[in-house]
């Protein structure tokens, strides 16, 4: 009989084993789900691993791994520390929202006005959209003790309505003849989030994405904040017991969440995106969420999860258009990445061993 | 003796990298009451396990009634007349007691048929209890009331009891063993299991002594001397702690009329407690588990913040202080679970030892960890302690309960406090590591330490305490000198026999 005995201490090589093995089994998974479609499953994983790093557009698709992969970075680093420690904001999509407005309406405020201090403004503006955004259910949850993925969840869908309603209002570009839709944000030079080496797909989002990673890393090695953190998702009476304030943890996971993902946004929007439209978010405040967990809450994990997830993301498209495969299977088989990796997780704690059970 | 009823042969029982049972072999006669001895982790509890068909023995036999016993599961060892009381009770709070015993039988009877028996076994033995009463409401001797009679109705031949008194004040211990007395004296046997040698030397007809999972003696417990069965039961001669003379100083610690609500449904409110503490004072607090034990210690170490004044350090009111502002005073607490309070069990010791040392250790500068510090730190814990480990990097869950629990209580000590709290200090901790803990605590004292010393271990807080109190109810008794208590004035100050009273038939 098979069974799962717990290890005495969490395996270390597993623990780097498993997202690798996760992504083999999605591999062979999603081959026979391709095969099943009547594609060449062999063909549909090259196309999806290896024609955006190496095929022969390329040179297109590399950049694009940054400009993908540096908003989910960005927005699972955030979420990572609140997850760690027990706080759940599963609403990185509407602070993410609430930042590109909060920083695109800065910028436009300003429009056609050129300063050299707009761009650094959007950015404060951004992150504090994100921030304030979710204040919202970290107060109701440290006042009144609501359910804090209920609420930020919430949210997400009143932030779309704001978008819209910014879009078609308030921020509507005077001279767009009608169309909804900001000014576009790449013809403003002040308030253009520019790429910083032509070409390259390297823009100030990418660059705060890193900055993100190495803030994550120190916080949670190195710091009093970090480790409590950690404390409090591992043995929360423990963490109590150490002097841990949980109101404040929460008001700082939920707010550094949030502002990440606000600063998101903003880069987003006055840079790949250009302008606020109504359907400005395509779902990287969600896909982060798996990011975050792909990356075993790890920031060089995240950091190298958010590049495996872009490189689905970018795969997929190829694979839509030249193997005609429907957009629902690219979702399934992202999915799929994230159900293996949980599964496999288990190997982390638990080994298993064949023969027959004990009561011990 | 009498004629055998159950006899054990060879049994034998690994685990992965342990034997807990190793060729154990006694005989169990009828009408006996008969002591299985040991030390925590000596292998009782697989024992009594296989006995009652939890636990598959590797090799070895038991015959009962001279024919060969191999129960598959516990309800073919109940069918062949073997009941057992655990330790922990498995009753429903929400449910009457007549339902909870009806939960645990293959076909109870219809409730008024059973209400009527459950009557007559309890007044037949000497335990009234009445059937319809919520089992949240009753005592943890009430409860142990009905396990017992669940047990009786079934009309067993050996009744197994796995550390009965330990949830007891002394009379519902009197009260209990005049039951046991009374199934003796009807044929029943009794495989009872303890490491209390008094209640054995009072109570057993015959003792057989485990350690580390080896038969290492047998013998006639009101002819042997406790401290006889005790060599026999550690395997060398113990040294009781010395304490030596202590002079009491300044007032170190004072709580008066704290009253604190039931942080939880299930939890017990602190009632109006008052008490002080000198420096070099040890303070010993008994009582019966869930008295309020976890709440005064929760009041004492900052998790449960109270009115200022409540609570002094000192002069110094700290009662509106959390957990890190009143270390950094020199208040310094362990609680008793060990992992997932005290300690987080997935993370290493290095980083449990950050937990309460980061304060007092200088363990962190400008908010940032010194991991370095922080790894001396635990190491000299391990070292000073004795704690069995590889070293700091290991997980707490891979540690023993007694490594773990001469951790946690040495990271307290290291840290020089002035007033230490430990609650359970010893608690499923082998007795020469308990011997080096009580130690500990004395020679804190004797530095000019205050220490307030919570167990259920009355034989411990004898041995180590100045002055006794006793928790009931969430009240604390008024703290007397420990010395020269006897046995009933401390049962009177842990609430007496809690109501319960004997039904003399």
């Amino acid at each position: 009989m098979i069974r799962l005995e717990k290890r005495p201490q969490p395996s270390r090589a597993w623990s780097l084993a498993t997202p690798l093995l996760a992504v083999l089994a999605t591999m062979i998974a999603g081959g026979l789900l391709f095969a099943a479609l009547g594609k060449d499953p062999v063909e549909a994983i090259r196309t999806i691993f290896w024609e955006p790093l190496f095929g022969e557009f390329s040179f297109y698709y590399r950049p694009q791994l940054l400009v993908k992969g540096a908003p989910l970075v960005l927005i699972a680093i955030g979420l990572s520390l609140g997850f760690k420690a027990g706080i759940w904001n599963i609403g990185a999509e509407g602070q993410y929202i609430m930042g590109a407005l909060f920083g695109a309406g800065v910028g436009l405020a300003f429009y056609p006005f050129e300063a050299w201090y707009i761009f650094p403004l959007m950015v404060i503006a951004g992150g504090f959209g994100g921030w304030i955004w979710a204040m919202i259910p970290a107060f109701l949850k440290v006042r009144f003790g609501t359910n804090e993925i209920l609420v930020s969840l919430m949210l997400v869908y009143v932030a779309e309505q704001f978008l819209a309603s910014m879009s078609l209002g308030l921020l509507k570009n005077p001279e767009g003849r009608g169309f909804p839709g900001s000014r576009n944000l790449q013809q403003y030079d002040s308030a253009h989030n520019a790429e910083l080496i032509a070409g390259s797909g390297m823009h100030w989002g990418v660059v705060a994405a890193l900055i993100a990673v190495i803030f994550a890393y120190v916080l949670l090695n190195r710091h009093m904040v970090g480790y409590h953190i950690r404390l409090t998702g591992e043995a929360p009476r423990a963490a109590r017991f150490a002097g841990v304030n949980p109101t404040r943890l929460i008001l700082f996971c939920l707010g550094t969440s949030g502002m990440l993902a606000g600063l998101a946004g903003m880069f987003e929007v006055s840079g790949p995106s250009g302008q606020v439209s109504i359907d400005f978010n395509v779902g990287y405040g969600f896909t982060a969420i798996i990011v975050a967990f792909l990356g075993r809450l790890h920031p060089v994990g995240i950091l190298l999860a958010g590049g495996l997830m872009a490189l689905t993301y970018i795969g997929g498209d190829i694979a839509q258009s030249n193997l005609q495969l429907p957009s629902a299977a690219i979702q399934v088989f992202q999915g799929m990445l994230l159900f293996f990796l949980l599964a496999f997780d288990l190997l982390t704690n638990f080994r298993i061993s064949l023969g027959k059970p004990e009561v011990s | 003796m009498t004629e055998v009823l159950l006899s054990l042969k060879g049994l034998t029982k690994a685990y992965p990298g342990v034997v807990a049972n190793d060729s154990v072999s006694f005989d169990i006669g009828i009408g006996e009451v008969h002591a299985l001895l040991g030390e925590n982790g000596a292998g009782k509890s697989t024992l009594v396990k296989m006995i009652y068909g939890l636990v598959k023995p590797d090799s070895g036999e038991m015959v009962l009634r001279g024919t060969p016993f191999a129960p598959g599961e516990p309800r073919q060892a109940r069918a062949d007349g073997i009941a057992m009381v655990f330790q922990h009770f498995s009753l429903f709070d929400a449910l009457n007691v007549a339902e909870n015993i009806a939960l645990g039988m293959e076909n109870p009877p219809k409730m008024r048929d059973l209400a009527s028996r459950i009557r007559d076994v309890s007044e037949t033995y000497g335990l009234p209890l009445d059937p319809y009463r919520t089992v949240g409401d009753l005592s943890a001797g009430e409860r142990q009331r009905v396990e017992i009679i669940r047990c009786l109705l079934q009309d067993p031949k050996l009744l197994i009891m796995d550390e009965p008194t330990s949830v007891l004040t002394p009379q519902e211990v009197e009260i209990l063993f005049q039951t046991l007395e009374k199934l003796r004296a009807e044929g029943t046997s009794i495989l009872y299991i303890s490491h209390k040698l008094e209640e054995i030397r009072t109570l057993c007809d015959h003792a057989t002594i485990l350690r580390l999972g080896k038969n290492v003696g047998e013998c006639i417990p009101s002819e042997t001397s406790a401290s006889e069965m005790a060599e026999l039961m550690v395997g060398t001669a113990l040294t009781p702690p010395e304490r030596g003379n202590r002079d009491f100083g300044a007032l170190a610690l004072d709580i008066s009329g704290l009253s604190v609500p039931s942080p939880t449904a299930f939890g017990t409110a602190l009632r109006n407690v008052h008490l002080t503490v000198r420096r070099g004072e040890i303070l010993g607090i008994g009582g019966v588990a869930g008295n309020g034990q976890d709440e005064l210690l929760s009041v004492l170490s900052g998790e449960v913040q109270t009115e200022a004044d409540a609570v002094k350090l000192g002069t110094a009111p700290i009662g509106q202080l959390g957990p890190v502002a009143r270390r950094a005073l020199g208040l310094l607490t362990a609680p008793e679970e060990r992992l997932g309070h005290a300690a987080a069990p997935d993370m290493s010791l290095t980083e449990n030892a950050m937990l309460t040392g980061a304060t007092r250790e200088g363990l962190v500068k400008n908010g940032f960890l010194k991991w370095a510090a922080a790894k001396e730190f635990a190491e000299r814990v391990i070292k000073d302690f004795d704690v069995r480990t590889p070293g700091p990097e290991n997980a707490a869950r891979s540690l023993s309960g007694g490594n773990l629990q001469k951790f946690v209580i040495g990271r307290e000590v290291l840290q020089r406090p002035e007033v230490l709290v430990v609650n359970q200090p010893t608690w499923g901790v082998d007795a020469s590591a308990a011997a080096a803990i009580r130690q500990s605590l004395l020679d804190l004292a004797a530095g000019g330490a205050a220490v307030i010393c919570i167990s259920q271990d009355l034989d411990e807080l004898m041995e180590i305490s100045d002055s006794f109190a006793a928790l009931n109810e969430g009240r604390l008794s008024a703290p007397r000198p420990a010395v020269g208590l006897t046995v009933e004035e401390i049962g009177l100050m842990m609430g007496g026999a809690h109501g319960m009273e004997v039904a003399h038939v």
